[in-house]
């Protein structure tokens, strides 16, 4: 498998490391009770198809991404920088 | 009184010269990581060009002025060598010394592509990776920063903890492309 890192380019995926879904991003409000946190924690989509991952290029840049891949394919999609996707705070 | 010399990295373990690749010790020199706080990417790249004649490099790139180089060093992060930071960056970025940190050597020769093609899974070809460029990668499983230097030379920084490794894994890799190169026995 190849990762196209938005700062990098396209390497060899065993400079990355896998973290699990994107929506680790998604962090709910502190208050936002035990069902969320439980959801958040614990539930994940299986899906056989596309997927939203968090890849950490550890190797390389240190940049965490999102990386859009086919579970089925194993074929990598749109590949952003983390911040982009979340945004970051000064 | 007891007078401390300073050591390098590789002291004892280089130059190596191999099937006509050479591999040195680059000299030690001050390196400064630079890691701009956010939103002040700007006046860092003014101060700079101010105090060092140097641009901020992009991802994958090296920028030059005389002895000074800035060499991209990662995500939001550049290493200043070849020069003393000037204390009017600390306004706009992190300055950490890193000198102690890294083990610096420079790989040379004609064969010294195909060496470094055993250890890193960069594509090194002219159009990809030219005199200037720069890659945060790996050498065989260790973090490293690649730069080529020269047509023919390139220089490689691994952590100075690792330096024996850095060496004995560029050193195998050596010996392996200059086996290769032997004519086949009749
Ligand atoms: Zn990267």
């Amino acid at each position: 498998m190849r990762i196209a890192c938005p700062l990098c380019g396209e390497r060899d995926s065993r400079e990355f490391s896998y973290k699990g879904h994107a929506l680790a991003l998604e962090r709910p409000a502190e208050d936002a009770g035990v069902a969320a946190w439980d959801d958040y924690l614990h539930n994940r989509d299986n899906p056989a198809g596309l997927t939203q991952e968090l890849w950490f290029h550890d190797m390389g840049c240190a940049s965490w991404l999102v990386a859009e891949r086919n579970t089925v394919t194993h074929e990598f999609g749109a590949v952003r920088l983390a911040e982009d996707v979340k945004g970051a705070k000064p | 009184m007891i007078e401390l010399k300073p050591l390098s990295p590789a002291t004892g373990l280089l130059p190596l010269d191999i099937g006509g690749v050479t591999l040195r010790e680059a000299e030690m020199a001050a390196l400064t990581l630079i890691a701009p706080y956010m939103g002040r990417e700007a006046q860092l790249t003014e101060a700079l060009e101010a105090a060092h004649g140097l641009g901020w490099p992009q991802a994958g790139e090296t920028s030059a002025s005389g002895a000074a180089r800035l060499i991209w060093f990662g995500r939001k992060q550049a290493v200043l060598v070849g020069a003393a930071a000037s204390a009017k960056l600390a306004a706009h970025a992190a300055l950490t010394d890193q000198s102690d940190a890294w083990s610096c050597v420079v790989l040379e020769g004609a064969g010294a592509r195909d060496v470094l093609a055993r250890l890193a899974p960069l594509d090194m070809r002219d159009v990809a990776f030219p005199v200037g460029a720069t890659a945060r990668t790996e050498v065989f499983h260790m973090a490293c920063s690649i730069t080529r230097i020269e047509a023919q030379s390139w220089q490689i920084m691994g952590f100075r903890s690792m330096a024996k490794t850095l060496v004995h894994d560029l050193q195998v890799a050596m010996e392996g492309v200059a086996a290769r190169a032997k004519p086949a026995l009749t």
